[in-house]
């Protein structure tokens, strides 16, 4: 019924996980990414974020990424609810 | 002859393989983009012989990168191709299988790491994926050598499919679909190196590791350098060397020409290693008693940190700081490698996307990074005036290296992307390993630096007998000694430095200089001009033009440092 909440990756908290629901960026952007698993549909956890728009580390099934803040910024996710 | 080329994603052990199929020992380690250039090696088939590549790691055959782009190349000259996977990561590793599937080459695919896929609960049908690929499948663990005989064997079978995808997307549906029907995940619970893997991407647990490993690896270094200097070099010098070179000075009668070149001058009838300058003494000396023994150590510590994976998270952590200086994260790599040798340091500039991050990378690391044979003969002579000495030399070398960065990034066209890289997961690597690779770079560094060392310590020889010198010295005075406060005679070692600077931090020795001058001549060394196999590299890396604006920059920046150092301390 309503609406499920949507944040960038970058915006994210540490620990949320969600779904890849769009990447707002260039045919570049979006094969680069897709290159490392992170594509819509993907489930993926926020890892962590460093200080200062740092880059952001994320898990997507058994792989680590870390990508930089402005590209975090363009991954739309929707998150899960806590069950 | 048949040549197969080894292709798949970064990081996922194709140079590990390499070894295992053609015995050609070849740098691995456990980060993406260790492999930049490409490897050749020999594999006997029965009766013929077969090329084996090395190609460097690609995501997809569109590259983002330029060590990308040798791969794309490589597959024009191939005649069949082993894709290595990652078994712990199927699916992403699936999209390039899939696009090489699609091209003309025969194809086998073989599932690496499957140990740890196993230890990861991630079960694969392995008869079900060559059903639905159309090609053999062979799982593997490099490490151990499981695996190799039987791929080795069903090289034969491989073949080329040539399926065809309309788009990238029907190529992800289809891995999706190959993945439900071919892999199970059992559970299993948190191991400690995930714990660790995420305390070290946490930003405050990350700084914390990151100050620990340094500090740990710094003192491990100088400890284990000091040890083999003390308890192995100079005892064998003291008690081997010195005897023998005694005996072969007084067998040539204690001086004439091949006296000088050979043993050196005596200084006070005695040999001094420092001082002497003969091939067998200062040459010798310098290379396997002082500048080995840290060669050693320093690649100790960063086989280790290598193997283990710890470099890409520290990428991250001092991602922010090296956007300043125009380059990203993973710039660190190659530039941690430049402690070590800035050849392979600027090769592994590669790894960066753009044009302007390797020029300003490669430029950075020529100035401001210091290698492992520099800042072993830095810790011995200045060193010996008082460690707050080499504090300063190091100092400068940082600030320089910050302050050009800041500049370059200003001032420098063209764009720096951002940092996009996969984590590895922590492995706890076998020594034997470890053992092995230190190996494989000590003996690359004896075969390459030797050499130069020993015509190095000719050549100054023989132009101190003609008397080029003097006239170099005389030229060069008025910036040695009123910019620099140096003697005139320095303009020699600074110029021997082109050729190797280990030689010539050991040339500084006899000039009586004063602590201030020698931290202002090793830091001037260290800044002013690459060695020549550096400025060989730097050509092909980024070309005569370029590489002559780095050259114009490193030259200017060291008689500034210089300077300053000469108003201020």
């Amino acid at each position: 019924m309503s609406e499920k909440l949507q944040l960038t990756l970058a915006k994210m908290e540490a620990g949320q996980t969600g779904t890849v629901v769009q990447v707002l960026g260039g045919h570049g952007l979006i094969r680069r990414l897709e290159a490392l698993g992170i594509r819509p549909g993907k489930k993926v956890t926020k890892i962590s974020s460093m200080l200062f728009r740092g880059p952001v580390t994320l898990r997507t099934n058994h792989t680590q990424v870390a990508i930089g803040f402005g590209m975090a910024n363009k991954i739309l996710v929707e998150i899960d609810t806590p069950a | 002859m048949m040549k197969i080329l080894l292709m798949g994603n970064p990081n996922v052990g194709k140079s590990v393989l390499f070894s295992r199929l053609t015995g050609t020992r070849t740098i691995a380690s456990n980060y993406p983009g260790t492999t930049v250039g490409f490897t050749k090696g020999y594999l006997k088939l029965g009766e013929t012989q077969a090329e084996v590549v090395d190609v460097p790691g690609t995501y997809t055959l569109e590259p983002t990168s330029k060590a990308e782009e040798v791969a794309a190349e490589m597959l024009k000259d191939g005649d069949l191709i082993i894709d290595v996977v990652d078994a712990t990561n199927l699916e992403r590793n699936l999209n390039l299988t899939l696009q090489l599937l699609e091209g003309q080459l025969p194809v086998i695919v073989v599932l690496n790491m499957w140990d740890d896929a196993h230890h990861r609960g991630i079960n694969i049908d392995v008869t079900k994926l060559e059903e639905l690929l159309g090609v053999p499948v062979v799982p593997t663990v490099g490490i151990t050598g499981q695996g190799i005989k039987d791929l080795v064997s069903r090289l034969p079978e491989a073949t080329a499919p040539q399926t065809t995808c309309a788009s990238s997307d029907e190529r992800w549906t289809k891995i999706g679909d190959i993945v439900s029907q071919v892999q199970s995940l059992s559970h299993r619970h948190h191991t400690w190196r995930e714990v660790l893997e995420d305390a070290s991407s946490h930003p405050a647990g990350g700084v914390a590791i990151a100050l620990l490993v340094l500090a740990a690896t710094f003192f491990v270094i100088r400890f284990i350098g000091e040890g083999i200097i003390n308890y192995v070099t100079d005892p064998l010098f003291n008690w081997l060397w010195t005897p023998l070179l005694m005996k072969l000075s007084l067998f040539l009668g204690s001086a004439g020409f091949w006296h000088d070149i050979l043993v050196g001058k005596l200084i006070n009838g005695d040999i001094d290693y420092l001082q002497s300058m003969g091939l067998l003494s200062t040459g010798i000396y310098i290379e396997f008693g002082v500048v080995i023994p840290y060669i050693v150590s320093f690649y100790l510590m960063l086989g280790i940190l290598e193997d283990i994976g710890y470099l890409p998270r520290l990428a991250v952590l001092m991602d922010t700081f090296m956007h300043r200086i125009g380059l990203h994260g993973y710039a660190i790599i190659p530039t941690i490698l430049g402690l070590g040798c800035n050849v392979p340091a600027v090769m592994a500039t590669r790894i960066l996307e753009s044009r302007r991050q390797r020029f300003i990378a490669a430029t950075l690391i020529s100035i401001g990074v210091p290698c492992a044979a520099l800042q072993a003969m830095i810790i011995g002579l200045v060193g010996a005036q008082g460690t707050q000495y080499v504090a300063l030399v190091y100092g400068s070398l940082f600030i320089s290296w910050v302050v050009i960065g800041l500049i370059l990034n200003y001032a420098v066209k063209g764009f720096s992307p951002e940092l996009m890289v996969e984590i590895p997961p922590y492995r706890l690597p076998p020594w034997r390993v470890i053992g092995e690779k230190l190996w494989l770079r000590v003996s690359s560094f004896i075969k390459e630096a030797l050499p130069i060392v020993l015509g190095a310590v000719l050549v100054v020889n023989i132009f101190y007998m003609l008397g080029v010198f003097d006239f170099i010295a005389n030229i060069a005075a008025p910036v040695m000694s009123g910019l620099l406060g140096l003697p005139k005679e320095t303009v020699v070692p600074l110029a021997v430095g082109f050729l190797r600077k280990d030689i010539a931090v050991g040339m500084l020795a006899p000039l009586a200089l004063t602590a201030k001058q020698l931290v202002i001549s090793s830091t001037v060394l260290a800044m002013f001009f690459p060695c020549m196999a550096t400025f060989a590299i730097l050509a092909r890396e980024l070309g005569a033009r370029d590489m002559l604006k780095a050259t114009g920059i490193m030259i200017a920046a060291a008689l500034i440092m210089g300077g300053l150092q000469n108003l201020i301390l």
